[in-house]
């Protein structure tokens, strides 16, 4: 009988196709809707997190100055090496730590010149800030001590200085010296913050701090949990021995700022979880509207077969046989919308994911969850109509013109 | 007559029942008593002037409508307590129903159409089709099976609908004026149908009519006026029931 019904409930939509079809119009886009809003904000999300955990797994930041951003650091002393080597050597459950100062500098290659920063830090910022080589090394322990002019450079380099070519032992001028590329960085890409990653050169601290900075300073120290849960306690400890070495009193604010990758990391996807949730809500919306449609498209229809239905009480249907007639119909029609949907979010979502560059992520949760909604939507507002249908007097339902 | 109303295995048996629509000064008295016992078998005109309750009467037969008092004994079973669902059922299985408009379903095969009732007895997909072909096949209409209604003569709609009705193989056959919609050459041809329906497969038949010359074709004619039987006669065709 059941299937019989559903049988019957599609002959009836493909009677009245067209009909049909701007009935669930409304579902389509809702489901589509809410899907394609949900999978783009999942990829956003991941998109983000992916950039932030690129800079480095489980990283610390410490810089100088109370506050992040320009001019937070003035008047706060900077940091020396020595400082990192302390932390290195009193601060438990450190993977890594390393110093890094930065200078914007000019790359001339041949005819090519490139406008660059130039990081000078220690063999362990590969580790703490999570770099790998596609080729060559990093530099060695003598060359950092010894301030040698070798340096690392980022895939954005190799590209525009060596067009793409093999750079390895080539030389190119930097600012005012010239300095040998031992080692190509494999790509990261763009940051969180929409800098590009790759557009860097990193070399021994010395030579940095000699030949471009012509100070001691070490402008920002990176510290590398080993233990992504461990990052608080890590954080806790460098706060305590950098206070203490900076003979900061028990009523003083720190004069430097520690941020955490994985801090940035929530608050940048808690963000787009809330957009996501209002964009899901507000689609949300138009899949109940299209509920409404349903409703109002089944009471025509109830109209409409007014006869019909008396012609099926005469011949002996029961109330509830064409109840769940006209309720299969609203839930068939329903579904199908879902169904539409579904497959439009799909396409939607993998189109306009790669267009705007993020992952596209299926997420099987909110896909059933939708379907499921949209059938349920025909339950609710097909069942108004249904019970009207099965409620009609055979007679005068007979006697309808 | 009185023999009849007395027999104990009256198929159909009414007593007394009356039929009122409205309330207050507004109502109606469409029925004021009626007796009326049919047996196995009778083919039953039901006649009268409009008004006269006719319609009312056989509504309540065909279990679409209930009395506002009096009992109404189907198979010795009372129906006036039945609740909707109960009638339904009982519709289902022991009647069958041809209407004046035809009432088939638009856009809908005839043999769909005529499987209609075995859909809702539950009936196997193979013994519908069976059965629906053969019911088509009594009404004359071989061939016909995938042809709907629009595509059918007025005629071969009442077919159809006879089809339908017959297909459950009911006890009692109701039909309300079936030759209304049809020329005089077609009304013939449906009562013949009937007329052989009745002999072959001793289907009781209950039919509304204001024809006279339909209403010859059975065997016994009941004529209502003002609500209550006024006539009850039978005709002595030669081709009575054996």
């Amino acid at each position: 009988m059941i299937w019989n019904t559903f049988l019957l409930a599609l002959r009836e939509i493909r009677r009245n196709l067209l009909r049909s079809f701007l009935t669930i119009l409304g579902i389509v886009i809702g489901v589509a809707a809410v899907i394609t809003m949900v999978t783009l904000g999942n990829g956003a999300t991941r998109s983000i997190s992916d950039q932030v955990s690129s800079l480095g797994s489980n990283l610390l930041m410490v810089r100088p100055g109370q506050r992040i951003g320009p001019g937070g650091s003035a008047g706060a002393p900077m940091f020396k090496v020595a400082d990192v080597q302390a932390i290195a050597a009193q601060v438990s459950g450190v993977k890594a730590v390393a110093p890094e100062t930065r200078k914007a500098v000019s790359v001339v290659v041949g005819a090519r010149n490139w406008s660059s920063v130039a990081t000078g830090s220690t063999r362990d910022y590969f580790t703490a800030a999570g770099w790998t080589l596609t080729g060559g090394r990093i530099f060695t322990e003598a060359e950092e001590r010894g301030g040698k002019a070798v340096c690392v450079i980022g895939a954005t380099l190799q590209r525009e200085l060596f067009g793409g070519g093999d750079p390895l032992g080539e030389s190119m001028r930097v600012a005012d010296f010239s300095c040998q590329v031992i080692g190509v960085l494999a790509a990261k890409g763009q940051s969180a913050f929409g800098s590009d990653q790759d557009d860097t050169i990193v070399m021994p601290i010395r030579t940095v701090q000699r030949r471009l900075t012509g100070d001691q300073d070490v402008r920002t120290l990176l510290v590398s949990a080993n233990d992504s849960n461990a990052t608080d306690a890590v954080k806790a400890r460098v706060e305590t021995l950098l206070r203490e070495r900076r003979k900061i009193g028990a009523n003083e604010d720190d004069n430097f700022n520690v941020l955490d990758t994985k801090q940035i990391a929530q608050t940048l996807s808690s963000t787009t979880r809330i957009m996501t949730t209002l964009l899901g809500a507000v689609a949300a919306v138009s899949l109940l509207v299209g509920g409404i449609g349903i409703m109002n498209i089944m009471l025509v229809s109830v109209t409409e077969r007014t006869r019909e239905i008396g012609i099926r009480l005469a011949i002996g249907a029961l109330e509830h046989e064409v109840l769940l007639q006209f309720l299969i119909e609203a839930v068939v029609l329903s579904s199908l919308g879902g169904l539409i949907g579904v497959a439009l979010a799909t396409g939607a979502s993998i189109g306009l994911s790669s267009l705007m560059s993020i992952p596209y992520l299926f997420d099987p949760a909110i896909n059933l969850l939708s379907f499921g909604i949209s059938a349920l939507i025909g339950v609710v507002f097909g069942f108004f109509p249904a019970r009207r249908a099965a409620r009609l007097d055979p007679i005068d339902a007979l006697r309808h013109e | 007559m009185n023999a009849i109303v007395d027999t104990p295995e009256a198929l159909i048996r009414l007593a007394d029942i009356t039929k009122v629509y409205g309330s207050g000064p507004a109502a109606f008295q469409a029925l004021r008593g009626v007796d009326l016992s049919v047996q196995a078998g009778e083919f039953v005109a039901v006649m009268g002037p409009s008004g006269s309750g006719k319609s009312t009467v056989m509504n309540i037969l065909g279990c679409l409508d209930t009395p506002t008092a009096g009992s109404y004994q189907f198979q010795g079973v009372h129906v006036e307590t039945m609740d909707r669902n109960q009638r339904a059922l009982l519709r289902r299985h022991f009647l069958g129903f041809v209407f004046q408009g035809f009432n088939l379903l638009g856009r809908t095969s005839a043999l769909e159409n005529v499987e209609l009732p075995l859909l809702y007895r539950g009936e196997p997909v193979a013994r519908r089709h069976a059965a629906a072909r053969a019911a088509l096949a009594q009404v004359g209409l071989d061939g016909w099976e995938d042809h709907t209604p629009a595509e059918l003569s007025g005629g071969q709609q009442q077919r159809v609908a006879i089809a339908r009705a017959i297909v459950t193989n009911p006890a009692v056959l109701l039909a309300d004026e079936p030759t209304g919609n049809l020329d005089s050459q077609r009304s013939r041809e449906i009562m013949e149908l009937l007329t052989e329906l009745n002999r072959q497969r001793g289907i009781t038949i209950l039919m509304v009519t204001h024809e006279p010359e339909m209403a010859a074709y059975a065997h016994r004619q009941v004529h209502f006026v003002d609500g209550r039987v006024d006539r009850d006669s039978r005709t002595p065709v030669a081709e009575a029931t054996p």
